[in-house]
């Protein structure tokens, strides 16, 4: 168990072989599916029931600097960050049914959304209105913006 | 089950030998296979499936014999569940060839002897099953197993060597019995009652003044809680009334007795229990955990086997094996616990829950993760919506309603778990029932519950979130709002001492200066401790101190990132006005006065400022004991700093020895020999070196071998480190016995009774700190006795030393 899943990281740099090496070195974990509300002391204070937390890592969004429903958790120990995928990925935190996945490793830049409009890519596509991650996708968002402004 | 490739370069015999060699390689694999799944579910009958595979076995017992050996003795011991099946397997073989059977007694001698040399006891106790069990298939005989049972009770018997060690002998004899009880009550009654008596006369002279520091309840209403081999000998006992008739135990070999009984047996070689040494570490004992009775369980539903039952135990043991098998796969756990194999002849979510909260309970400390519970009981619940979660619920009632008597340390596990599960269920729950709590004082154990399990619902939600899911009548003990308290901002707050610079300081932080420039505009601040004179200089200044701490704080306290931050960049501030203890104490004090209304945050502080090096060990335990913090004494959140503190410098501690003993260990090895680490990140050349993120949590790699001078100075700094760890356990609990001291001299003299609320906290507090860090405290018991818990201390302070004592003894 605490594999990874088939998640790469498209902007990743350096070749394949490079980041499944870190992944599988790795102590850092990818925490998606949060609330944009759900602030830093919710997640550590649940991560902390895996070990010690180094650091989190809020995602952002781009151009807003807001939360955007995703973070890193850094433990000091893989085996913590085990523990978490074992005990945390898919139980719920605010709420939401979280989902974590091992990370490369934080770089600066890798905490800002790849979305278009700032957040991240699956809130620009999703069909769904999710109230913690601001309401309807942006494309939905967008054309409901266009045709009520062409009416 | 790696396959050997045979490296003998002759190429043109290298292919045919390679094709020989995997093909025997995949023979190997495939008679493991059958061996291992054997008696799973299959189509055809068990009997049919163990005469199948002896037969299999037996045919190519000339090739593969040893791997067969290897196998078939592992099996018992790894899948313990399915013993028997084991037993009546090589039952059979041993019927059809003598000497087989001859091999895999030597065989399961030689695990045993192994198992007590390396101090494995869990296997070491399931082989001793296995050989009993043997007995019941023919394959030993009762006469040699009864010596091996004699020598068990003399190791037992004799004088100068713990009890953990006596005990462990006699409770691997003990669970034996179920299984070979009937046999050598047939066969060998009197030696039975022989061994029966001598374990009588064992328990009967045995110390257990240990029991009262592994309890979770401190009192046996509703139900007794046993110490483990009380309870095991009262079960057996009760086995005994009913002439060793055991019916739980599933024994394929009753079908195959014909065959069996015309089969040989062998004699077990004397096997003498391995001499105890300083260094050998026994099992710790445990107390039984019972919260339901049969009367818990819905009437028209299968019975709860009594406490006293064979049944029970034999049930419980396999569960607990299954919790072994998968607890790091929560919902593999839940699927192999909900399908217990005779799940319909008991009520099971109630034997499950029992058996996980047993766990999670468990004294000195739960053998898994906590969360790993919590988060196998929400499984468990999704798997079986219609009865699970009634289940749990009703356990919570009990659990809530007999809190009045639960350890501290128990406390603190059933507020995590419980505050844990309402997150993952919308925070539902029958508030309404437990309205009696509101009457009660705070520091009441049913009060104190709510309010804590409010405090960490908050921390996993968020204020508003709490105050809705509670009916109104809980506001009293509902957290305050989690902000920061920065008076200067309060009503007048501008003409407290200090506010002036409070103000400067705010607006120069906020153009990002440097630390020299911040320690210039502090040091300018006058230190109300100097004398008028000036000829005493003071240890600190406590204004600096203030005016520095409080508005770095409030500017970094939208989050722990900005706070860290702020921790950062200005450490050196940190530490030149920080130097000593005293110093350390006044910031604390001011770190406190800001985060009050947010225990969390504070908490997290501190910890940073531990690992920042900004502030000691010893600092935080004085200032957790200081006048100061007495009235949050009984709150949860003081004893999570202090267990913090103490954790962290154990950790130091534990990774200094290991740094050492490596080290030594290389030194040891041949000067020549150099290893070359093919994962040292040193030698990547042209790469950013990282972390080696692995089981070690140092930076360093072992890149070079260690000289005699750099081992030396290690030792040097890891004797410094367990003087230091040694310091703050003699502070922290010559602090536990002065004030529990002073507080029951002030109940004698103004004539009350000192057994408040507090008094209990307080005393189970102390005790939660021997379990919570037992293995490093027992390093300093001796200098504990010697210093600081002496005769003339209270009789309940020395108490809790004793029983913590005890558990090794």
């Amino acid at each position: 168990m605490a594999v990874a899943s088939t998640y790469r990281d498209q902007h990743f740099k350096g070749s394949r072989v490079e980041q499944e090496r870190l992944l599988s070195q790795s102590s850092t974990l990818y925490v998606g599916n949060l609330s944009f509300y759900t602030t830093e002391e919710q997640i550590h204070e649940l991560f902390s029931k895996c070990g010690d937390v180094k650091r989190i890592i809020m995602g952002l969004d781009k151009f807003t600097r807001t939360p955007c429903g995703f973070c890193f958790v850094e433990f000091y120990l893989r085996s913590d960050a085990e523990n978490a995928i074992r005990f945390v990925n898919g139980t719920r935190l605010d709420d939401r049914i979280v989902r974590t996945d091992w990370d490369a490793g934080f770089v600066e830049g890798r905490q800002y959304g790849r979305g278009k409009t700032g957040g991240q890519v699956r809130d620009e596509y999703r069909t769904d209105f999710d109230g913690g991650r601001g309401g309807w996708g942006k494309m939905i968002q967008q054309k409901v913006a266009t045709s009520a402004a062409n009416n | 089950m790696s396959r050997r490739k045979r490296d003998d370069g002759y190429e043109h015999g290298y292919r045919k030998r390679r094709r020989v060699v995997s093909e025997q390689a995949e023979i190997e694999d495939r008679l493991e296979s059958l061996i291992i799944r054997v008696g799973d579910k299959t189509s055809s009958s068990l009997e049919s499936n163990l005469e199948g595979l002896a037969s299999v076995l037996e045919a190519d017992m000339n090739t593969y014999k040893s791997k067969i050996l290897r196998i078939l003795s592992e099996c018992p011991i790894q899948m313990p569940e399915k013993c028997t099946i084991y037993s009546t397997l090589v039952g059979l073989l041993n019927a059809k060839n003598y000497n087989f059977g001859g091999e895999f007694v030597e065989q399961m001698v030689r695990n045993l002897k192994e198992a007590l040399r390396e101090g494995q006891w869990e296997s070491a106790r399931l082989i001793v099953r296995f050989i009993s069990d043997m007995v019941n298939c023919h394959i030993v005989s009762a006469s040699s197993l009864l010596q091996l049972y004699d020598s068990f009770i003399d190791a037992a018997m004799e004088q100068g060597v713990p009890q953990v060690r006596r005990d462990w002998y006699m409770y691997a004899l003990l669970t034996a019995l179920p299984w070979v009880g009937r046999e050598l009550f047939e066969k060998k009654e009197n030696d039975l009652e022989r061994i029966m008596a001598a374990m009588e006369g064992y328990l009967r002279r045995r110390n257990t003044a240990h029991v009262a520091a592994l309890r979770v309840w401190n009192c046996d209403t509703p139900h007794p809680q046993e110490e483990y081999l009380e309870c095991l000998w009262a079960q057996v006992r009760k086995l005994r009334t009913d002439e060793w008739q055991e019916r739980h135990i599933y024994r394929p070999y009753l079908a195959f007795d014909s065959i069996l009984s015309e089969a040989l047996q062998h004699n077990l070689p004397v096997i003498l229990p391995p001499p105890h040494t300083a260094s050998t570490q026994y099992p710790l004992p445990w107390v039984v955990f019972r919260m339901f009775d049969y009367t818990d369980c819905p009437e028209a539903g299968p019975l709860l086997p009594g406490t006293h039952s064979v049944e029970r135990y034999l049930i419980e043991e396999h569960l607990h094996q299954i919790v072994t098998r998968h607890h790091n796969e929560r919902k593999e756990l839940a699927t192999q616990l909900l399908a217990f194999p005779q799940r319909n002849k008991i009520p099971l979510e109630y034997m499950i829950v029992e058996v996980l909260f047993s766990e999670l309970f468990h004294m000195p400390s739960p053998r898994y993760l906590e969360i790993s519970y919590g988060c196998t009981l929400i499984e468990l619940c999704k798997l079986q919506p219609s009865t699970m979660p009634q289940v749990l619920a009703q356990a919570t009632e009990l659990l809530y309603e007999r809190i009045d008597t639960m350890n501290a340390t128990c406390f603190d596990r059933f507020v995590s778990w419980f505050s844990y599960h309402l997150s993952n269920f919308q925070f539902r729950w029958s508030w309404d029932d437990w309205q009696n709590c509101l009457s009660l004082e705070k520091d009441h154990p049913k009060a104190k519950f709510v309010s804590e399990v409010f405090g960490k619902c908050l921390r996993l939600s968020y204020y508003k979130r709490v105050n809705e899911m509670v009916p109104e009548c809980y506001s009293p003990l509902l957290p305050p709002k989690p902000e920061p308290y920065f008076k200067y901002q309060t009503e007048g707050g501008n003409s407290l001492p200090g506010a002036t610079q409070v103000q400067a300081l705010t607006e120069l932080l906020r153009k990002k200066p440097t630390p020299e420039e911040v320690l210039e505009l502090i040091q300018q601040l006058p230190n109300p401790l100097k004398d008028d004179d000036g000829d005493m200089e003071p240890s600190h200044n406590p204004l600096a101190i203030e005016v520095f701490v409080q508005t770095l704080l409030h500017l970094g306290s939208k989050s722990f990132t900005h706070t860290f931050a702020g921790l950062a960049k200005y450490h050196s501030v940190f530490k030149n006005i920080c130097e000593n203890e005293e110093a350390q104490i006044c910031m604390l004090r001011q770190v406190y006065e800001l985060w009050q209304h947010h225990p969390q945050f504070l908490g997290v502080v501190v910890d940073k400022m531990l690992k920042t090096q900004i502030v000691e060990c010893c600092a935080v335990a004085n200032w957790i004991f200081s006048r100061d913090m007495a009235p949050e004494f009984t709150r949860s959140y003081i004893w999570e700093i202090l267990h913090l503190t103490i954790r962290k410098m154990n950790k130091h501690v534990v990774r200094l020895e290991k740094e050492v003993a490596d080290a030594r260990a290389k030194l040891r090895a041949a000067p020549s020999d150099s290893e070359s680490s093919d994962d040292d990140p040193n030698r990547e050349t042209g790469e950013k070196r990282r972390r080696t993120v692995s089981n070690k949590d140092t930076p360093k790699d072992g890149e070079e071998q260690p000289t005699e001078e750099m081992v030396e100075r290690m030792e040097e700094r890891l004797e410094a480190a367990q003087s230091d760890q040694k310091n703050l356990f003699l502070i922290v609990f010559q602090r536990f016995i002065m004030i529990l001291s002073e507080h029951v001299v002030r109940c004698d003299t103004d004539g009350k009774d000192f057994n408040t609320f507090w008094y209990q906290w307080t005393v189970g507090r102390l005790q939660q700190v021997f379990m919570a860090h037992h293995e490093q405290v027992e390093k300093y018991s001796q200098t504990l006795e010697t210093l600081l818990f002496t005769h003339d201390l209270d009789s309940n302070i020395l108490d809790t030393f004793r029983q913590f004592q005890a558990l090794r003894s």
